[in-house]
């Protein structure tokens, strides 16, 4: 097992330095002059020149790369433009709000996916399947957006249960954004959670404990469920990225002060190396979730590790 | 393994289709999946509607009424009216054609690079595989909307913009896809007789590859139509895509989440046709595959 992790870290390595690289290309990519356009329109060449010097731009571009990777590894992530403050500050203020909401969303995704997926599977073409499948195709459908807008009016406007955004209220604040947010994949994971159960409820084994007089609850849930876990385990890791993806939506509608939040405040102040450094903390978080969500997988299911 | 198992399917279906037109065949099965025929024909009403939309509007779409801001939905207008008064069932109408084709022109781009992509690595395999497999490893480590909204922060918003953003989260599943599709068809015999008699590759990709991945590739283009328009909804709602004064949806709705609690009307109906139009792409992508990819089913 230990070998087996060791192997798929050290594979990653590679990756981490591509993915470095085009994040470092980020600023060189914009068309134009990034010292100007961060600057402002109405800077003066002063300050165009104050910005360029600050971010290191009128060094040659190696040695822009080789600082750039020497203060990554050291946890730099330079300076915001707008505030000055360091990035680093920056995002590690706005962490907790964001893996929270996530975190939320991913459980309940789980419980109701995984229940609705269930009652699917063992009432295979009655009217709880049909009603299951039609809310996960709902699910994939909605836009995260609206449903939070939707979620607004109901609960907070018309019943006044919850917020209507912000994080003041505590564990009341996360409910209705987490839903939000967690619709799409509870709808992934009742699908394969169903399709997943249906399979294994054909084999061999389940009919030995049908034969075996085992009542149908015991059977799904102390032997066919455990069995068909497997990839709804991997399902929810790749799902992953779509629930970063859509923090960043719904913690706008929510003004929710997250990661997702900071990111299109930065595009809109054109604060670069703050959105470089979030980009760059996505894209590392996602790969570390489909690390984990492998090493999981390999751990369940034995056979993958000596392929 | 898998090829071989194609193989043995493929002749143990020869016989039920035998001597029949495969469009025929496909039409066939597809009727009975009643949730994708209906699809489909909401799929061509909105078609129709990007089409003649502008010539069946009830009211003029951008023309301002300040005497009826912000009317709930009444029997002049179905949908009510929007901050201006214009009418919002007529803005939807007219933005049918600026939402739908922004999608469909993104999956499209993402669809042939992608397409080349993966009919390019699988022939050749070797190091042409590798080195364009690991280029999709990269685009796939940034999650979708990200990299979405980072190549609109470098390029800056817009709809020309955000087409690009949304095809290039589109290029590797579609690369993995048919790479995988032709890994498969390579092996088939027929691929190899026509290499005996002389075929030069292009035509053997072009002609005898290229079509059997057809299927597989409608059935993913339809299916990320749908993601595709969420995107482009996402991101005209972020205020990073199409001019929030357009007729967008997702512009519409980003305008009008101010009104909500007062005019709930102005965020709900925008919505709900998003909502739909994604639904009916999903459920036609789901019936396409059933019928199609049938070794995907459940």
């Amino acid at each position: 097992m230990w070998q087996y992790i060791i192997k798929r870290i050290l594979g990653l390595i590679p990756l981490l330095l591509v993915i470095s690289f085009v994040i470092f290309m980020f600023i060189h990519l914009i068309p134009g002059d990034p010292a100007r356009l961060m600057a402002g329109k109405d800077a003066t060449l002063e300050e165009v020149e104050e910005v360029r010097q600050s971010l290191g731009l009128h060094e040659p571009f190696v040695k822009q790369y080789i600082s750039y990777m020497g203060n990554l590894l050291q946890g730099d992530l330079g300076y915001s433009i707008k505030s000055g403050a360091p990035v680093v500050d920056l995002i590690l203020d706005r962490v907790m709000p964001t893996l929270g909401l996530t975190f939320l969303s991913i459980i309940w995704a789980l419980v109701i996916g995984i229940l609705i997926g269930v009652l699917s599977a063992v009432f295979r073409d009655k009217w709880p399947d049909r009603l299951g499948m039609l809310t996960a195709v709902s699910g994939i459908s909605l836009p995260n957006f609206w449903l939070g807008l939707v979620l607004i009016q109901l609960f907070s406007v018309q019943l006044g249960l919850f917020p209507t955004g912000g994080d003041d209220a505590g564990w009341k604040s996360y409910i209705l954004p987490s839903f939000a947010l967690g619709a799409g994949i509870m709808a992934m994971i009742a699908r394969f959670t169903r399709s997943s159960l249906v399979n294994t409820l054909k084999q061999e084994f389940i009919r030995t404990g049908r034969a075996k007089g085992l009542s149908g609850t015991s059977i799904v849930f102390g032997h066919a469920l455990k069995n068909s876990l497997i990839p709804v385990v991997t399902v929810a890791g790749l799902q992953f990225g779509f629930l970063l993806g859509g923090s960043v939506v719904v913690e706008t509608v929510f003004s929710f002060p997250g990661l997702g939040r900071l990111l299109i405040d930065s595009i809109q102040f054109r604060d670069y190396p703050v959105i470089q450094a979030e980009i760059l903390f996505f894209s590392l978080q996602f790969i570390l979730v489909n690390l984990l969500v492998d090493i999981l997988y390999s751990y369940l299911n034995p056979k993958i590790r000596y392929d | 393994m898998m090829s071989k198992l194609q193989i043995e399917t493929s002749t143990m279906e020869i016989p039920k289709v035998k001597s029949e037109n495969r469009f025929l065949n496909f039409w066939r099965q597809f009727r009975k999946k009643k949730p994708a025929l209906f699809s489909l024909y909401f799929v061509f009403l909105l078609l129709l509607t990007m089409v003649i939309g502008p010539h069946i509007v009830p009211y003029d779409p951008a023309e301002p009424n300040y005497n009826r801001l912000l009317e709930f939905p009444t029997l002049d207008h179905l949908f009510g009216t929007d901050e201006y008064g214009r009418d919002i069932l007529s803005r939807i109408i007219v933005g049918a054609r600026i939402t739908l084709s922004v999608s469909v022109s993104a999956v499209l781009l993402g669809t042939v690079v992608g397409t080349v992509l993966g009919l390019v690595s699988g022939f050749f395999g070797k190091w042409v595989d590798k080195a364009i497999m690991r280029i999709c490893d990269v685009l796939f480590a940034f999650p979708d909307l990200i990299l979405a909204i980072g190549i609109v922060a470098i390029l800056g918003p817009g709809v020309r913009n955000v087409i690009i953003a949304v095809a290039f989260f589109n290029i590797p599943s579609f690369a993995r896809i048919v790479r995988g599709a032709t890994l498969e068809v390579k092996e088939m015999l027929f691929v190899e007789s026509a290499r005996s008699v002389g075929a030069s590759t292009t035509r053997i990709v072009w002609k005898h590859i290229f079509p059997e991945t057809i299927p597989v590739i409608i059935v993913y283009f339809t299916m990320n139509v749908g993601t595709a328009i969420l995107s482009a909804a996402s991101l005209s709602f972020l205020g990073l895509g199409a001019d929030p004064s357009s007729s967008d949806w997702g512009a519409m709705l980003s305008m009008s989440r101010d009104y909500i609690g007062s005019s709930f009307h102005l965020v709900f109906f925008p919505g709900l046709v998003i909502f739909l139009t994604v639904l009916a792409f999903n459920l036609l992508g789901d019936g396409l595959r059933d019928v199609l990819d049938p070794k995907t089913n459940d």
